[in-house]
């Protein structure tokens, strides 16, 4: 159970960056903000939280890891990472512009505190994967931590790695589902159903945990969950609202990917002040 | 040998060059414990199967899901390891192509990929286990060493010196049967450098794999019939020693590319590139595969069918030697 202070910083942090996000989508024109709204409270505790990281050594061989599988979500992962410090958020002006550190999927190579380059869907599981056999071999006791989307689970490889992570018991690695129920095209389950997804995890040998994926005392009681289990795989499958805070994009497929202009902006950015 | 990794393979003759690569890297991984090595349930066929036995801590076997195997490697290269892959070469470099690309080249990971069956080395066991588009595919990848040694004891070299070097690496083999084309570890092997095996002015045969032996057989009988034949090892496809192709054009002014693999986007087009940017213009043919797919047969079968043995390529420097081409500046005499 969280105490109300830290229940508190951690939504008000939540609150602020999501404003930062609709900031970023106003003024480059458009990002995946959809998703990057339904990430968001997965984000906001394992980077205010629970992830030990350095941001004045991004590469600091013990860190904790993490990957964002859904690499979509970039425009949410860039704002948290400038708001850590690892670099000036003056430099989020240049999102998705021409020579930017910044494409919509962030990489490793150019944006600090960033551990993979991702962006192409089912290859973060497999990539967290090998980080965490690499500190278990190498003596070192960092944890992975990787977000996936609920739609790459159509990806053969997020299976292979499901497998494999199981086989390994990959203990020192937590997954979690972004489980907005969209996709690009629709809802996952008209376009290519995922249900039964906890049973499906439970019989690749995963310890599955449900959870409310905006509700910070579920979600951080899972990860304490998850880093106290020493069998299997943990992964957290987050119910979350695609859009979410941002009442007229809020369960829109639309919104997957979409800019906002000046008027839009100013509505979002109420709509999320309006936020618990 | 290169430096820092010492090993040694005693009784190489009675050892497949598949058992030999197995071997050293076994060796290298017992000296350097930033070595892992990774399969996908083709242990034993790849020979990789000598490290699982010797130090089984850093052996690890994910079954039949080289896309994963891909990526993993790619994650335990971020923490500082050094991953070898094996599988089979049509597995390597299409199954997981967008993941090597994606994950290791793109990303700049310290990967090695040891791709087994390449070519039709695989014969009998049909066209779906022939692999005669991988050098063309690793190629494209910016950031990827692709060797393709002639034999064992350059696999080995091949495998050394992928460990020591930074980044990714594709080394491509047979099945492990072929017979060897050098006599000893002792010749120099450098990534990137072509071997000349056989000096010649006549016409230079730019080899690569399998095809290597083939090559020298080809040139030494050619030699009978008077005529000189200069044989490139071009064990290293990327980056290609365009030097060695340059001097090849300018010194015997024909040249015939051989190599166990489709003749579009591999050896045979990196030499014609070469030959193209230096603009010299000389005779030229490359053999491989004349973009179709390999039929069932015993290796030998298949490399003489498609003129990739010494008779073929014996019979190609016959047509070479008669090819017309400009060789200054008036082409009046061309049209």
């Amino acid at each position: 159970m969280l105490s109300n202070k830290e229940r508190k910083f951690l939504e008000d942090t939540a609150r602020r960056l999501r404003e930062r996000i609709v900031e970023v989508t106003y003024s480059c024109g458009g990002t995946h903000i959809g998703g990057a709204m339904s990430q968001h409270e997965l984000l906001i505790a394992l980077y205010y939280k629970y992830l030990n990281i350095d941001p004045t050594n991004p590469r600091w061989p013990n860190r904790d890891r993490f990957v964002l599988s859904k690499g979509h979500g970039g425009v949410g992962h860039a704002v948290i990472l400038a708001d850590k410090g690892f670099f000036d958020t003056a430099l989020l002006d240049d999102f998705n512009k021409t020579g930017s550190p910044f494409g919509m999927h962030l990489d490793w190579q150019t944006v600090p505190g960033v551990d993979v380059s991702t962006g192409s869907l089912g290859h973060g599981l497999p990539l967290a994967l090998g980080m965490a056999l690499g500190g278990r071999l190498q003596g070192l006791d960092y944890h992975v931590y990787c977000v996936m989307s609920d739609g790459e689970l159509q990806e053969g490889s997020i299976w292979e790695a499901a497998m494999a992570a199981s086989q390994f018991k990959a203990t020192n690695l937590t997954a979690f589902v972004d489980r907005n129920k969209f996709s690009l095209d629709g809802p996952t389950e008209s376009i290519m159903a995922l249900e039964p997804l906890d049973k499906k995890f439970e019989a690749f040998g995963w310890r599955v945990l449900s959870i409310d994926g905006h509700d910070f005392d579920q979600i951080c009681e899972a990860i304490e969950t998850a880093q106290a289990e020493k069998e299997k795989p943990v992964i957290i499958i987050a119910d979350t609202i695609k859009g979410k805070g941002i009442d007229f994009m809020e369960n829109q497929a639309a919104w997957h990917y979409a800019g906002v202009d000046a008027a839009m902006r100013d509505k979002a950015l109420e709509s999320i002040r309006k936020m618990k | 040998m290169a430096q820092g990794l010492t090993w040694t393979v005693e009784d190489a003759d009675s050892m497949t060059q598949a058992e030999i690569y197995g071997e050293v890297l076994t060796q290298i991984g017992q000296q350097n414990e930033k070595v892992v090595a990774l399969t996908a349930d083709l242990a034993k066929s790849t020979k990789i199967g000598r490290f699982w036995e010797k130090i089984p801590e850093r052996f690890y076997n994910f079954g039949i899901a080289e896309a994963n195997m891909i990526a993993v490697a790619s994650g335990m290269a971020e923490t500082g390891l050094i991953p070898v892959v094996s599988t089979f070469a049509t597995f390597a470099s299409m199954r997981a192509a967008e993941f090597v690309r994606t994950d290791l080249c793109y990303q700049k990971r310290n990967v090695k990929i040891i791709a087994t069956h390449s070519g039709t080395s695989f014969g009998t066991a049909g066209t779906t286990h022939h692999c005669i588009e991988d050098l063309s595919i690793m190629r494209t990848f910016p950031g990827m060493t692709v060797i393709a040694p002639a034999d064992a004891y350059e696999t080995a070299r091949a495998v050394s010196a992928a460990i020591e070097m930074e980044g990714p690496v594709y080394i491509r083999i047979g099945r492990g049967f072929e017979p060897p084309l050098h006599k000893s570890m002792d010749f120099d092997f450098e990534i990137g450098k072509a071997i000349e095996l056989r000096e010649g002015t006549d016409v230079t045969v730019i080899a690569t794999g399998v095809t290597v032996l083939h090559a020298v057989e080809a040139a030494d009988r050619a030699q009978q019939q008077g005529v000189s034949v200069r044989v490139l090892d071009m064990h290293t496809i990327k980056p290609l020693d365009v030097e060695a192709v340059v001097r090849a054009v300018q010194d015997t002014r024909r040249i015939i590319t051989v190599e166990d693999h489709s003749t579009i986007g591999g050896l045979g087009t990196a030499v014609a590139d070469a030959i193209a940017a230096s603009g010299k213009g000389c005779a030229f043919a490359k053999l491989g595969y004349q973009d179709e797919y390999s039929i069932v047969g015993y290796p030998e079968d298949l490399l003489h069918i498609y003129k990739l043995d010494a008779d073929g390529i014996l019979e190609t420097i016959g047509l070479v030697l008669k090819q017309d081409f400009e060789q200054d500046e008036n082409w009046e005499d061309e049209i």
